[in-house]
């Protein structure tokens, strides 16, 4: 019998045909840089030397430390003294003994200052990854790991927490510097990126471990662990703005604002970045 | 005294996956500080793993190796309870020891 190729090898033909429609699916969709960066922090996500400094944290949290010669175990995160678990993820909050909102830094200073008497003053003046603050960065790492997983619930029921919600809100939308920039300029709609870095939409909620749900994180480039101060005091450089003061009430209120949006979303902090 | 490594030693089958995360800055000698000096080199130069005691892996390890290193291997014939022990030494001649238990 003579019949032409596909009659004759229909199983064959087909097949062939499929390999030719999968492979130009393949083709239609190339992997995007976003794909590449994701694989690449996965194959990493395995050994975040961010549990190297969840490591020093906890032992820190339990040292006696400072000229008071006392642990940080009487420290109260807002779920009562010595309370961390789920701390994390109630920050920025109200403080009825400072009569202030703060943050998880902010509260570590008073902390340390009260209990430990480690000067505040000076911790704030310190650079990052050098002395005091490198126990800070260490102390957040090991506290945000204990609510990794959680949910992100900040509070809104005292009226100082719903002003500096009001306060991040105009920060965050407040231009200025050499490049009239804002942080909406570049968190303010989806699909925006710095070089390869896709950036979150942060005046909603961005999603699970994304934004806010991600820091303080280990990044891979420099060695070291950012908490959300540092964080936040690199996006000021980024706008070309004066660096805000460590802890200070804009950061803070800046805390709140993508805090109360990130409302739900899942911590998964200390995460890993580029 | 090093920050302690974080060992985690994972049982399937008869074959053990070790996951190591080694605490060191692995400066390579070759960068600058903000005062223009070199930064001296610091970097671990020998790794030796052991499973209950016998040498199993054995590495030399150069500047080229990340800060915070993260080393993973695989133990045939591990069974739960083993030890796994990992030391390194870096060119300052300190070292560090840990263990951990395969589970």
């Amino acid at each position: 019998m003579n019949l032409p190729y596909p009659l004759r090898y229909p199983l064959r033909y087909l097949l062939a045909l499929a390999v030719i429609t999968a492979s130009s699916a393949v083709y239609a969709q190339p992997k995007s840089a976003a794909d590449g960066i994701n694989e690449y922090r996965n194959m990493l996500a395995d050994g975040n030397p961010a549990e190297l400094f969840e490591a020093k944290g906890e032992d820190l949290w339990k040292q006696k430390r400072g000229t008071k010669a006392t642990t940080l175990e009487k420290c109260d995160l807002g779920k009562g003294p010595g309370v961390v678990k789920g701390a994390f993820v109630e920050l920025p909050r109200y403080f009825s003994d400072t009569q202030k909102v703060q943050d998880l830094e902010s509260r570590l200073l008073t902390c340390m200052e009260s209990l430990q008497g480690i000067a505040a003053a000076e911790t704030i003046k310190t650079l990052f990854g050098r002395g005091e603050q490198k126990n800070m960065e260490a102390l957040v790492a090991w506290i945000s790991a204990e609510s990794k997983g959680m949910r992100f619930a900040l509070p809104q029921a005292h009226a100082e927490e719903k002003k500096m919600l009001e306060l991040g809100k105009r920060a965050f939308f407040y231009r200025a510097g050499a490049y009239d920039f804002s942080c909406a300029s570049c968190h303010g709609e989806g699909g925006k990126r710095i070089r390869l870095q896709d950036l979150p939409n942060l005046t909603e909620n961005p999603g699970d471990g994304v934004g806010f749900a991600a820091w303080p994180a280990y990044r891979v480039s420099s060695g070291e662990l950012w908490s959300m101060q540092r964080r936040l005091n690199d996006c000021f450089r980024q706008q070309r703005f004066p660096y805000p003061g460590y802890a200070s009430d804009v950061t803070v209120a800046l805390g709140v604002y993508m805090g109360v949006n990130a409302k739900g979303a899942q911590s998964i902090a200390p995460s890993l970045k580029r | 005294m090093a920050d302690p490594m974080r060992i985690r030693a994972q049982l399937a089958g008869d074959k053990a996956t070790v996951r190591v995360l080694v605490g060191h800055e692995m400066e390579t000698g070759q960068r600058k500080d903000s005062a223009g000096k070199i930064i001296p080199a610091w970097f671990i130069q020998e790794v030796t793993a052991s499973h209950n005691g016998k040498a199993v892996l054995t590495a030399q390890w150069g500047p080229a190796v990340s800060k915070n290193p993260f080393m993973q291997f695989i133990v045939k014939g591990a069974k739960a309870g083993d030890k796994i022990g990992v030391s390194w030494k870096d060119n300052k001649g300190d070292t560090r020891s840990d263990e951990a238990v395969v589970a």
